[in-house]
């Protein structure tokens, strides 16, 4: 009887149990994956909200290059601007660099690798070949080429992040849907006489998604890196902008009498991307529905 | 004369098998004219070894592969040319099931999705009217609305079969291709499934094509049998006519295998030489030649055709 009762119980669960309920009590399991999540989401208020105890530009040059204390708790940089609130407000530039470029990177290429993988002939030649292209650049070369063509400045850090990205999500995603098309349930669909569009987006693009979130928060790890570099050579963000490129870039003069001018926007970029990835990677675990 | 459903005439179908640079290209030859009949209302099972194009042939009736020559007709219509767009409404019409329980059900949809799915694309129900039919056909196949929001790696073997039988009813089809449905599932759920089907058959009027690799499932299930060797339609008769009387040395060969559960009765069996020979170089003349007890001069050269023997019971075997 007891048992009886157990197995309604839990169809009953089954019955109001929403599938993102579902899928966050797995995900709060992990326990890796959470605190990341958390710490995503931390940095996620503090680039919305901005909690900075000093105004970004503000100097103070009768305290430059001072070391963490009470008072500036990162230092101050030499000009004598508040460190903590420099990373603050540039956690709000790396993340919006980042997640609209990436963004752009995964829709535009989830698309042409669906088309790749279904359609195969000639459009899949052409999308690959010019993946092939754009892939035979060195990483940040690519990107130093975009910014060079179509000039500095945030935007053009992002029209480059996203640009770089295409050809990786179309090589997974084609990779995935070649693998996909072939299983049983595809072809299923196609006796039922399912639609090409929605064969590729409700059945194939499904089962693209847990490499595609794996890979989409990597590439976001990826393009904080590289956002931060282009600034740090000088190709994205003014220097005026906190940038923590930018701020990496103006501490190497001091890294001999003023290291936490490097230490914090390293440490922030470090455990921004770490963060990502083991996002990633507990994402990927929740998804797929036959890892429970 | 009974009404026909379906009928092939002369199907052909060859796959490319190896494409190397400058080398001829070679084909597996996976159907070679197979003609035959499917009557509205009647169990026709298709049987035959591995890679004698049972799949093959059933496919091509939903045109989930396109034929090479030949034709085919469904319901007084030629669909043989038919493009995707002008299959939608055949398709609906006719469903299949599959022999893999556990590839054939999209594992990131929720079943209530995946059975009224066909109702999504052929009809213009709205959610909850898919959903209310998914829930009555569930309870057809002997499922319950629990199992509605459920994922199909939830379920065993026998259940997902179920589940599959449920998604090509939803649409009312008047054909069902099943493509070796019990073969993956153990011998007692077999019989479970075999039951639902033939229920299901009286209650709506269903007309199957049952492709089996196993004889004794056959004998269950079906009302005309066709033997397929090498893709080559080699018998089809009543189920009755070609148990009691198989004229075909290789029927007569696969029915001296079925094991019978009684120690006491003695049967001679007869057992082929060799393997089937490679489909991508098919014998000449026979496909059966290579193997054949009775093979004579003939049958080297000349392919035979499929004759009628006796009413209703066709046979290609030059001794006949």
């Amino acid at each position: 009887m007891k048992v009886n009762t157990e197995i309604k119980k839990k169809q009953e669960d089954y019955k109001f149990e929403s599938p993102m309920i579902e899928l966050s009590r797995k995900f709060l399991k992990k326990k890796v994956a959470t605190v990341s999540f958390f710490f995503i989401l931390f940095l996620i208020i503090l680039a919305i909200f901005q909690p900075t105890p000093y105004d970004i530009s503000q100097t103070d040059y009768s305290n430059t290059l001072s070391k963490p204390s009470a008072e500036h708790w990162f230092g101050t940089d030499e000009y004598g601007r508040d460190i903590f609130s420099r990373i603050v407000y540039g956690t709000k530039l790396s993340l919006t660099v980042a997640i609209v470029g990436v963004t752009v990177g995964a829709v535009i290429g989830s698309i042409l690798g669906l088309i790749a993988g279904y359609y195969r002939g000639i459009p899949e030649m052409i999308i690959m070949r010019t993946c092939d292209v754009l892939l035979a650049f060195p990483g940040l070369l690519l990107a130093i080429g975009i910014v060079a063509i179509i000039g500095p400045g945030l935007i053009n850090v992002v029209i480059a992040i996203a640009i770089y990205g295409i050809p990786n999500f179309t090589r997974i995603i084609r990779s995935s849907t070649l693998a996909i098309k072939e299983l049983l349930y595809v072809e299923a669909s196609q006796s039922i006489g399912v639609s090409d569009l929605r064969l590729l987006f409700k059945h194939i693009f499904p089962g693209t998604v847990p490499a595609l979130i794996v890979s989409y928060t990597m590439r976001l790890g990826t393009a904080i890196i590289t956002a931060a570099s282009l600034s740090f050579l000088g190709f994205g963000a003014s220097p005026s902008n906190p940038d923590w490129g930018a701020m990496l870039s103006s501490g190497r003069n001091y890294i001999g009498i003023a290291p936490h001018m490097l230490f914090y926007p390293g440490l922030a970029i470090f455990l921004t991307v770490l963060g990502f990835n083991l996002l990633g990677d507990g994402l990927r675990d929740t998804l797929d529905p036959k890892l429970d | 004369m009974r009404e026909t459903l379906v009928e092939l005439k002369n199907v052909r179908k060859q796959f490319l098998a190896s494409k190397k640079f400058m080398e001829e290209k070679k084909y597996v030859k996976a159907i070679n004219g197979v003609s035959f009949e499917i009557y509205k209302g009647e169990t026709l099972a298709i049987v035959g070894e591995s890679g004698c194009g049972k799949s093959t042939t059933g496919r091509a009736i939903n045109k989930l592969i396109d034929i090479d020559e030949g034709e085919v007709w469904f319901d007084h219509e030629n669909i043989t040319n038919y493009s995707s767009h002008m299959m939608k409404p055949v398709r609906s019409k006719m469903q299949m099931v599959f022999q893999d329980p556990y590839g054939s059900l999209n594992p990131r949809m929720k079943i209530r999705d995946i059975v009224s799915e066909p109702l999504l694309v052929h009809t213009n129900l709205s959610k909850k009217e898919r959903y209310q039919k998914a829930k009555e056909l569930l309870e057809i196949v002997g499922l319950n609305e629990g199992h509605l929001r459920r994922y199909a790696h939830e379920f065993s073997g026998g259940q997902r079969q179920r589940i599959g039988i449920a998604r090509a009813l939803t649409v009312n089809p008047k054909l069902i291709i099943a493509d070796e449905p019990v073969s993956a599932l153990d011998v007692s759920i077999q019989a479970q499934v075999i039951n639902l089907f033939k229920e299901l058959q009286r209650e709506f009027h269903l007309t199957y094509l049952f492709i089996s690799h196993d004889l004794s499932v056959v004998e269950h299930i079906s009302d005309r049998i066709g033997v397929m060797y090498l893709g080559h339609l080699v018998e089809i008769t009543a189920k009755e006519q070609l148990y009691k009387n198989p004229l075909h040395p290789y029927t007569q060969a696969l029915l001296s295998a079925i094991p019978i559960a009684d120690p006491a009765k003695k049967k001679k069996r007869i057992i082929l030489k060799g393997d089937i020979p490679n489909p991508i170089d098919l014998p000449v003349g026979c496909p059966f030649n290579t193997r054949c007890m009775h093979v004579q001069d003939k049958c080297y050269k000349i392919v035979p055709q499929l004759q009628e023997a006796a009413s209703g019971h066709k046979v290609a075997c030059h001794l006949i």
